[in-house]
């Protein structure tokens, strides 16, 4: 396997400082509130507390409350006022507690924040970076573990980003927070600590073990709508995001294939150029993810990879995802999609 | 009030059956008119408190109904804003031409020039008269039905006609459906067809308009209608969790398209009471008594304006027409019921009040109507240059794939190549498709 590049050159990373993904938000939304006085963060219990993941902590007694503060439990009301202020010239950066609880505002999303640009023809924008916890892996059941990302890639107008390492967490959110457009970010709260691995019988490792921990202290970015290389490899590709990307990265691992894995870090705008590259180059093509199989984002990566690589495919493209049943508690490891349905699908690409 | 149930015991239960209480109006199609329910004080009779007075000090005023402008066409009371001749006159002018206005665009809608219109008959002083009680900088979002407030900051109607006929100097690019307009530049946040979603970020606004400690503040209309959405109650619970220098105008016109307000709540309470469990201040008036919307108004904005908070008004008003050019009314309502609304006509009212002072006469009234009528017809020839709807397309196809992102992502810029090849299979290339 050869060695894990990145598209772009990374900023210099200080090996000796390694921080977890929650970390690696806090200090970004600290520096974006540090450089800019327009940037507000607000959501459910982000204030004096410091969220309940602790992604907030510290920054409301740093910057102020009017900076960053609490809001009443209504998530329509969230957004709605997120909206309003970056129709003002704010830079809102709401959280939504889980993405399982962002339904009460899916309408503001929709058909607000998405479309102000467009149907004002730019005179309002809606510059705000929606965070919120999303995915399973962690027994929280049907409302603490959805992945509803295909809501959101599916709206013209929003971005939908997802990070997968510490490192791309602080770089990408930086980025959502600079840009103009709607963003929804969403955090693999499964992986705030650690990468898992799928292989939930084993311990965790922590995030300090892992290259991509290594983060700057200050300010940098990584753009929206580049692909990372997680591995090289010339037998199939796998595209991926968030903890998937781990999981089929340990899989693949211990199949002993040479996977090459895309992160795809943002799924709208989507970095096809990186897709058809490794597809063109491998010939075939598993797509993971943990949300719903019907009609989830990997429906729409499927028919791209179809679509334009279809000459070069020497396998069907398969997708490995939740089954399309709500999310299950005590079920967990039957659902998540592991090792053992993302090995069948492996050894049925390679053996046609 | 309800309709009594019928409380007969079940067989072999003595609990009486439970009924489902269905609001119904007081009047359908061919009735007599039965405004019984609307109960109208004498103007001048309610009290006006301090802009500082804590909303359960003022809870009477969410149930009453603020008049300044009497049966004898006299302004009365503490509410009178006392506004001089001229700017009454203005007042007047802009109601006059929300009139004309709405009157020739409805006709431009029967005669094939746009897809839709909607009017605000009756309704005019709610947004004339509000709006002009606010600084021009103020932020406004409006539901579909203040035009009056465009009208009143002096938005050429130009504008407004391109937009209504979507065609090449629509500023909106053809992308909206008529009436949705957007002016920055006047401070007017663009409409949506979405009901009561500007509601919350009107309080967001107003929110950072605090977190930055400036000096303006937001006012937001919405109909009665819309107040059962859950955006309202969001808005309700922000602005006052906050403190929002916020003001919530909900224009109680009676009727959501063939709903009566009883299915928003409004058999039991006031639109205004709801403002009393929030906290907000609460105020109730005469929506078709301009000097008393302008004053409701300018009181919600002092109040704004010293951190006292928000106010939340309720217009009591009557939706004369239909609701939009695609809804016949006599197919729900009474037909009488317009010229038998107890708080008559609000352009009526006013220009009865400015001849009683002796500021005005029926002559200078009807020069300024038709005034405003030739100023409209000659305004809508001239947008009429620009292009009709139906007539081709007026803006460049390629406009439609622009500012969905503040830049092209491949796949729209692959969406719009597809575009320019579909325009050219079907006018040939010597075509223009740009």
């Amino acid at each position: 396997m050869s060695t894990e590049t990145k598209t772009e050159a990374p900023v210099e990373q200080a090996e000796d400082r390694r921080i977890n993904m929650i970390e690696a938000i806090n200090e970004a939304l600290d520096i974006m509130l540090e450089r800019d006085d327009n940037v507000v963060v607000m959501g459910e219990d982000v204030g004096y507390f410091g969220g309940v993941f602790r992604c907030t902590a510290g920054l409301q007694e740093k910057h102020g409350k009017t900076r960053v503060f609490d809001t009443p439990i209504n998530e329509c009301g969230i957004i709605g006022a997120a909206v309003g202020m970056g129709a003002y010239g704010l830079r809102p950066v709401p959280e939504i507690q889980f993405a399982d609880y962002i339904y009460p505002g899916l309408d503001q999303l929709i058909s607000e924040a998405a479309r102000l640009r467009y149907r004002s023809a730019t005179e309002y924008i809606a510059p705000l970076t929606v965070r919120s916890p999303f995915g399973g892996g962690i027994f929280g059941g049907q409302t603490h573990s959805q992945s509803p990302e295909s809501l959101f890639t599916h709206v013209a107008g929003l971005k939908t980003v997802i990070p997968a390492t510490p490192y791309d967490a602080k770089g990408l959110l930086i980025s959502c927070i600079e840009d103009n457009d709607p963003v929804i970010f969403f955090e693999p709260k499964r992986i705030y600590n650690g990468p898992f691995t799928g292989f939930y019988d084993k311990p965790v490792e922590p995030w300090k073990k892992h290259k991509d921990s290594a983060v700057p202290e200050g300010y940098y970015k990584i753009p929206l709508g580049k692909a990372r290389h997680v591995t090289e490899g010339e037998q199939l590709t796998i595209l991926a995001y968030g903890t998937m990307v781990h999981v089929a990265e340990a899989v693949a691992k211990e199949k002993g294939v040479e996977a090459d894995i895309l992160d795809l870090r943002t799924l709208v705008p989507l970095d096809i150029e990186a897709i058809e590259a490794s597809v063109k180059k491998t010939g075939r093509c598993l797509i993971v993810h943990e949300a719903t199989r019907t009609s989830g984002f990997g429906a729409e990566l499927s028919a791209l990879v179809t679509e334009r690589c279809f000459y070069h495919l020497e396998a069907p493209v398969e997708r490995v995802t939740g089954f399309d049943t709500p999310y299950p508690h005590s079920l967990e490891w039957a659902y998540f999609p592991g090792p053992v349905r993302i090995g069948e699908a492996i050894d049925s690409i390679l053996k046609d | 009030m309800a309709d009594q149930a019928d409380t007969t015991p079940q067989s072999g239960d003595n609990r009486p059956a439970l009924a489902l209480h269905v609001p119904e109006p007081r009047s359908r199609p061919g009735d007599p008119v039965n405004f019984a329910d609307v109960v109208v004080g004498k103007a001048g009779d309610q009290p006006r408190p301090d802009e500082s007075t804590k909303p359960e000090e003022m809870k009477d005023l969410a149930y009453d109904l603020v008049r300044v402008l009497g049966d004898d066409s006299k302004a009365h009371g503490p509410w009178d804003p006392k506004l001089d001749p001229d700017t009454l006159r203005t007042m007047l002018g802009h109601m006059a031409m929300v009139r004309a206005f709405d009157e020739r665009m409805f006709r431009g809608q029967r005669q094939g020039k746009t897809s839709f219109y909607m009017k605000c008959t009756g309704e005019e002083a709610t947004s004339v008269a509000a709006s002009m009680a606010l600084a021009s900088d103020d932020m406004v979002f409006p539901s579909y039905r203040q035009q009056g407030i465009l009208i009143a900051r002096g938005y050429p109607l130009i504008e407004m006609i391109n937009q209504i006929y979507s065609n090449k100097g629509d500023k909106l690019l053809g992308r909206q459906l008529p009436i949705m307009y957007s002016s920055r530049e006047h401070s007017f946040f663009s409409i949506s067809g979405n009901l009561a979603t500007q509601t919350p970020q009107a309080v967001g606004w107003a929110m950072a308009s605090a977190i930055k400690g400036d000096s303006r503040i937001a006012a937001t209309w919405v109909g009665e209608g819309s107040t059962a959405e859950g955006d309202f109650h969001s808005a309700c619970t922000f602005a006052t969790v906050y403190n929002a220098p916020v003001i919530l105008n909900v224009i109680n016109n009676q009727w959501a398209i063939s709903s009566f307000s009883g299915f928003a709540g409004g058999e039991r309470t006031t639109f205004a009471a709801r403002a009393l469990g929030y906290g907000i201040a609460g105020l109730r008036v005469d929506g078709n008594d301009a000097l008393a919307c302008f004053a409701a108004q300018q009181w919600a904005a002092n109040r704004a304006r010293a951190n006292q908070g928000p106010t939340l008004i309720e217009y009591f008003t009557y939706r004369a027409e239909g609701h939009s050019t695609s809804d016949d009314p006599s197919g729900y309502r009474s037909a009488q019921e317009r010229e038998e609304w107890p708080l008559g006509d609000p352009v009526m009212r006013l220009k009865n009040h400015l001849i009683e002072i002796g500021e005005w006469d029926e002559e200078r009234q009807t020069a300024m109507d038709l005034k405003c009528a030739e100023e409209v017809k000659a305004t809508t020839k001239e947008a009429e240059k620009n292009g009709i709807l139906g007539h081709g397309m007026h803006h460049p196809f390629h406009t439609m794939f622009e500012d969905v992102f503040e830049e092209l992502p491949w796949h729209l810029k692959e969406q719009a190549e597809q575009a320019t090849r579909e325009r050219i299979t079907k006018f040939g290339s010597e075509r223009p498709y740009e």
